[in-house]
Formats: structure tokens, sequence, C-alpha cells
């Protein structure tokens, strides 16, 4: 009996694993990066002769239903036309019945690899701003991201910020009557139908069945990971915000633990400690509403999320008007001394 | 409120306030009056002056720089003029410089809007 190469075993698992694209506009180009839900691939659309990033599920549409979820979910994704939100371009089927679906190819990095090169808080802060806008953009159109975290989010090449991965997104209200037919509480998750799709997942995402857990450790809010998909809303995501400027605010040695111990400024602290609130209800009631205490904090304000001391009004008077106190002062002793010299 | 009139604004107040503390030196206590005068004179042509380079040149070090050399500059012209007190009025005169240099690059719009020609 003769064996086959681990070389021939990889050429064939690779060949196996390599979808095929016969049948569709798409012809592709290399593998990508591996999702929770699927797999990632960089192909070229041949009727319109551009790159694009293509998204193949990693199980076969089993039924009818679960490809008009799958669908739905595209359609809803390809409304949230916002610059913060990778646009969907195209859905449909492969010959081996997987559902992909195409959207732009974003050239540039993730945030967590991104974030080493901006040493600036308030350019980092900057950079959460807009995706609080992306996030906030999205619940208005009542879609919920769930799955928020740095390697989530990527940092075009010439800094456009970009919310990816809507794989896990749940929509919690409709506002077109094409979607009136469908459940409104459907999550847009597929069930994996073995244990091996759980094992597929990357980056510590986890999929399991509908109504259970979805999303990230440490970025997931305490409702998501009890599986409690009925108390899932904005404030999820909120969570997952306030994990993510944790993160953000962070020394990059320290960035790999988003839950960690590091000092943060209290005023940052306070913001972050609101928005991951074991209790949804005491956290920020809208992504505006965080976003507005980050930029109050930018803009050297109080917090809402902090009740401030005399010291601290002080401490942040004197931060926010530095350089003008320091001269005032510089001014103020320079006229004593000269009036002490005169009278000397 | 535009980069030049803060400029002004805040030269004339620094530059009274400078000329008022000449009541602290007794020698010079009885011209107070033509004091506080030149030295709003003064505060204004230099605050106009810092005014116009914020509105062109957007960097805090470059006005704070700007201010610090047209109140010293100035300050020196009315030291020169006064023969004698060099230290006391060149030195509050180029630190109000460098605060109106400050402010004015900090605060203050950048310059007064034009309506867009219409057809």
């Amino acid at each position: 009996m003769k064996f086959l190469s681990d070389k021939a075993v990889d050429r064939l698992r690779q060949a196996a694993n390599t979808p095929d694209l016969s049948g569709t506009r798409y012809q592709l180009l290399e593998h990508v990066a591996r999702g929770g839900m699927g797999t990632i691939y960089a192909a070229l659309d041949e009727t319109l002769h551009r790159r694009v990033a293509l998204k193949i599920l990693d199980v076969p549409v089993a039924d009818d239903d679960f490809a008009l979820r799958l669908n739905r979910e595209a359609r809803v994704l390809a409304r949230l036309e916002h610059p913060g939100i990778v646009p969907v371009h195209d859905v449909g089927t492969l010959s081996d019945g997987r559902v992909f679906y195409t959207m732009k190819f974003v050239e540039g990095q993730r945030l967590d690899r991104h974030i080493e090169a901006v040493p600036s808080l308030p350019d980092r802060l900057r950079l959460f701003l807009r995706i609080c806008d992306a996030v906030a953009f999205a619940h208005a159109r009542g879609v919920l991201h769930r799955d928020l975290k740095p390697a989530n989010v990527m940092v075009g090449a010439f800094g456009e910020v970009l919310v990816m991965d809507w794989g896990l997104a749940k929509i919690l209200r409709e506002q077109s009557a094409d979607f009136a037919e469908d459940d409104p509480e459907a999550t847009i998750v597929h069930t994996p139908k073995s244990a091996g799709t759980l094992a597929d997942a990357t980056q510590a995402t986890q999929v399991t069945g509908q109504g259970t857990v979805l999303g990230t450790p440490g970025y997931m809010s305490p409702e998501q990971s009890r599986g409690d998909v009925a108390h899932v809303d904005e404030r999820s995501d909120i969570f997952s915000l306030g994990a993510l400027l944790r993160f953000l605010c962070a020394p990059p040695a320290a960035q790999p633990k988003p839950n960690g111990i590091w000092r943060l400024d209290k005023a940052l602290e306070a913001v972050c400690g609101k928005a991951t609130e074991t209790d949804p209800r005491k956290r920020y009631a809208s992504v505006p509403e965080l976003s507005a205490d980050v930029s109050r904090y930018l803009d050297g304000l109080p917090v809402s999320a902090r009740k401030e001391t005399i010291f601290d009004k002080t401490a942040r008077f004197y931060r926010r008007y530095t350089i003008a106190i320091l001269l005032i002062g510089a001014y103020l002793a320079m006229r004593i001394l000269l009036l002490i010299f005169s009278r000397a | 409120m535009n980069k030049v009139l803060l400029g002004l604004l805040l030269g004339a107040v620094l530059g009274a306030i400078d000329g008022l503390t000449s009541w602290f030196t007794p020698a010079v206590r009885a011209q107070l009056v033509g004091i506080v005068v030149g030295s709003t004179v003064k505060g204004i042509i230099a605050g106009i002056a810092i005014g116009f380079f914020a509105r062109k040149v957007h960097s805090l070090a470059l006005g704070i720089l700007f201010g610090l050399a047209v109140g010293f500059v100035l300050a020196f012209i009315v030291a020169q003029l006064q023969h004698g007190y060099y230290l006391e009025i060149i030195l509050p005169g180029s630190i109000v410089g460098i605060i109106v240099g400050y402010a004015t690059q900090r605060y203050g719009a950048a310059s007064a809007s034009v309506p867009a020609p219409t057809r």
C-alpha cells in the first residue's frame, strides 16, 4: 500500500477547500482571512473588473428558510450605506450550495494592528468616535452588530475607518416593507451542523446555534454571553464599544487584554465603566450618548459618567488651559519680581 | 470673533493692565495716564499684527514666537523713547506679546466668512 505524502495531502486539502466559483461572475484570487462564520477571499469581479472581498459561508444551505435569512442579511447590510460600513455588492449561491456575498475589498490594517502606530490618545479617541458613528448609523437603521472588537474594524490606507464582519448582525426592527414578512427578531447567524464549525472559528469568535452564544469573550455583553437573545439590544453593542474603548486607551503593551487592570484616566475609566456595566439599564442608552461623552473628554469638558470633585475640576481646568495658565503665571511672577526689584 | 479683533481687544486690555502696573513705581506715578494710553496703543498695534499673523500662519509655536518678537520690538521702541526702564518695559511687553500670540492661535475664527456670489 502506498501512502500519500504530507505535501500531497495538503494540496488535496487545499483543492477541496477552494470554492468552485464557476457559474458566478467572480474569479478567485487568494485566501484573505477566516471569520467566525466563513472564509473571506479576494476575488475579481469579471463584469466590473474590480477586486472584491468574497465571503463564503462554511455550511451549505440546507433549506430555503436559511437561504432567505442569509439573503436578507445581505439586503440589510446593503442598505447600511455609510462611509464607516463596508458596502455589500452582491449575494449568491455557489454550485455546492454554499451561500456567498461580495463586498468592497478594503486594503488596510485591522484596528488592533493599526493602533500600534497611533501613540496619541486623542487620535485613538477620534478613531473610536468614527467607529461610534458607523455603529450609531446601523442602530438608527435597526441593525445591531453584536461582534464589535478591534479585529472587526479596518483602518484603510487613507485613514478611513470601516466596521467589518456584520455576520452576527441582528435586525432589531424593520424600516422597509421589503422585510416586513420576515421575523423581526430573526438573528442573522447560521446554525452550524457540526461541532467542526465551532472548532474552525477564529479570533475567539464563538458561533453556536440560534439563541446561544454569539460574539467574542471580553467584548461580548453579559446578556450575549448568556445567550439571552431576547434582551440583546443597542446596549449590547455599547458594551462592546466600551471594551473597545478600554482597549484603545490602554498602553500598547497591555493591549491584548481588553479587561485588564491598567490605570486609565479617571474620566475615561468612568466612561468605559458606564459603557460596560453588567446591567444594561445602567449603560449609556445610545451610541451617540457614549460618543458625546468621549467628545466632551476630548474637549476637556466633564463627562456625564463621572461626578467631579473640586480637585478633578481644577486638574481638568489646568490640563485644558495649561499654556494660558503658565503664561499668566509667568507674567504675574515677572511683575512681582520687578516690583520687589524696584523697591530694593 | 475673528483673530484680528481678538488680538486687538486682548492687546488693548493687557496693554492697559500693563500700563496700570506702573502705579507701583512711585517715580512714574505722576505720568500714569500717559503710560496707560501709550501702553494700550502699543498693545493694540501688537495685537493687530499678531492677529493678522495668526490668520495666515496656523502654528502655536510660531504664533508665540511672533508675539514675543512683536512685543519685544514695540516695547524696545517705547523704552528707547523713555530713555530708561528697559527691563520694566521690555519684559512685560514681551510676555504680553506671547500671551496675545498664544490666544490668537488657540482661539478666534480663522477668517471672516465671505458669502458665496450668487448668479
